[in-house]
């Protein structure tokens, strides 16, 4: 089944959308500055034969040739973590401060729970959760290498997460990465569209809502909760976000992508949507050379 | 009592303690400053928490009710055994601060050392446990802790963070 052919009302450009979802990604890895700075790390992936390339949008994004070995020194230190240059969009859109109360509620393996324990520079509470323990022991040892110590990390549905371990005391910031059908991703991986069906997305996208319901709740009045996907999917990306405004006390926040970025899309098979879904952004790879992703900006009332 | 499934924070001293077993937070401190000339200064924003016997987690959050977490901070330091034995990852984010018990190996030596191999070295320091560094990138930097026995250095690197660069 072609899946990307029910996305031609919605992208301009269709025909370069589909070569560049055809095309391999470059390798991109961020440096984590609880451990480094991004010069000595650019220094030493130099020194051994890298040829380091800073994203204009994010200097701690460095640019690797494709053919790259994973192995190497920087890596074994911690310094760098291999970062699909798109996913680390949400994050830096959330943008937590130090010593505040962050949470990741869909964590693992852990690449954004570490770049918010570096933007938070390892101080304050981090908690990040993921419902599978599995994927959780990736997370662990992902954040020990990158020596984040900020960390509390929990195993539950973050469609009831519960605040007792924290004291009740509701976050200041949140981000939901919300599981997707991950269409975005086609560009790293060729198969991500083979399991592609559209009960598949009815099901995630059940699944999405009740995440990102639960997270505005967790978060403070005055807070901010991020969603993001990896996915074009409007029923995973706006039909969510529009879901959630009607239930929960809370509004979309326009936002400057620091990414080329289309607006939220408000209608999609004859569904329309609350007009201010609009000010979330689309990403895609034909206008970013990244992969493809959505992100909301939510602010909670009260 | 120690039970290995909660979260207990360290006494603070040694008359808070309810468990023999379990090192306060001053003997910790001690430790660190003793073996690796490590300042207490370097923890004061981590308070310290045991899980599962003997493993030991520095945490710079607050969670007033840790019992039903999965992890709180990171692991760093291996007690109730006659050595205590700093972690991989402690050694990488607090042993640059180390002043003694620490050896640099040169680039070929640190990269067995990294594949987890025992290597013959020429050590005049005390025996035991030390953190081993390498320079790389104008600076000398951890990579994680060596036993040293009999004219050996042991890696300690464990298996899953072992690599043949």
């Amino acid at each position: 089944m072609d899946v990307l052919e029910r996305y031609r009302p919605i992208v301009d450009d269709f025909e370069a959308f589909r070569a560049a979802c055809e095309r391999p990604l470059p390798r991109v890895v961020r440096v984590n500055t609880i451990k480094t700075g991004v010069e000595r790390a650019v220094e030493a992936l130099e020194d051994e034969g890298y040829t380091p390339e800073q994203a204009d949008w994010n200097p701690t994004l460095l640019r690797l040739a494709a053919d790259n070995p994973g192995a190497n020194w920087p890596y074994v230190h911690g310094w760098i973590y291999g970062q699909e240059e798109v996913s680390a969009l949400p994050a830096t859109v959330l943008d937590p401060s130090p010593g505040e109360r962050a949470f990741d509620a869909c964590a693992a393996p852990g690449s954004k729970t570490t770049q918010l324990a570096a933007l938070m520079e390892d101080s304050g509470t981090l908690v990040a959760n993921d419902s599978s323990l599995g994927r959780l022991t990736a997370l662990r040892s992902n954040a020990e290498r990158c020596g984040v110590t900020n960390l509390v990390v929990t195993n539950s549905d973050a469609r009831n997460y519960s605040l007792d371990p924290l004291g009740g005391e509701p976050f200041d910031r949140t981000l939901v990465d919300a599981p997707c059908s991950c269409e975005g991703t086609v560009r790293k991986n060729p198969d991500a569209l083979a399991e592609w069906s559209r009960e598949r997305v009815e099901s995630v996208a059940a699944l999405q809502k009740g995440i990102l319901r639960r997270a505005v709740q967790a978060t403070r009045p005055g807070g901010t909760v991020v969603y993001s996907t990896c996915t074009f999917a409007p029923e995973e990306n706006e039909a969510v976000v529009d879901h959630v405004l009607a239930r929960e006390d809370c509004r979309i926040a326009a936002f400057d992508s620091p990414l080329p970025a289309e607006p939220g899309v408000t209608e999609w098979e004859g569904e329309t949507f609350d007009p201010t879904v609009a000010r979330a952004r689309r990403v895609y790879p034909h206008l970013s050379d990244t992969g493809g992703f959505f992100c909301a900006k939510l602010e909670v009332a009260g | 009592m120690n039970d290995g499934h909660r979260f207990d924070r360290l006494p603070a001293t040694a008359p808070g303690r309810t468990d023999e077993g379990r090192p306060t937070r001053e003997e910790v401190l001690a430790f660190w400053e003793e073996r690796f000339g490590v300042a207490p200064a370097t923890f004061a924003g981590h308070t310290f928490w045991e899980k599962g016997s003997g493993k030991l987690w520095a945490f710079a959050g607050e969670a007033p009710d840790p019992t039903a977490v999965e992890a709180l901070g990171m692991v760093f330091l291996r007690v109730r055994q006659e050595h205590w034995k700093p972690t991989t990852e402690a050694a990488q984010r607090f042993g640059r601060e180390a002043t003694r018990n620490a050896i640099e190996l040169d680039r070929k030596r640190a990269e067995r050392f990294l594949a987890g191999e025992d290597q013959e070295i020429e050590w005049d320091g005390d025996w035991g446990y030390l953190i081993v560094a390498h320079e790389l990138a104008g600076g000398v930097e951890p990579i994680g802790v060596g036993l040293y026995l009999h004219g050996e250095l042991r890696s300690q690197i464990p298996k899953g963070r072992r690599r043949d660069l």
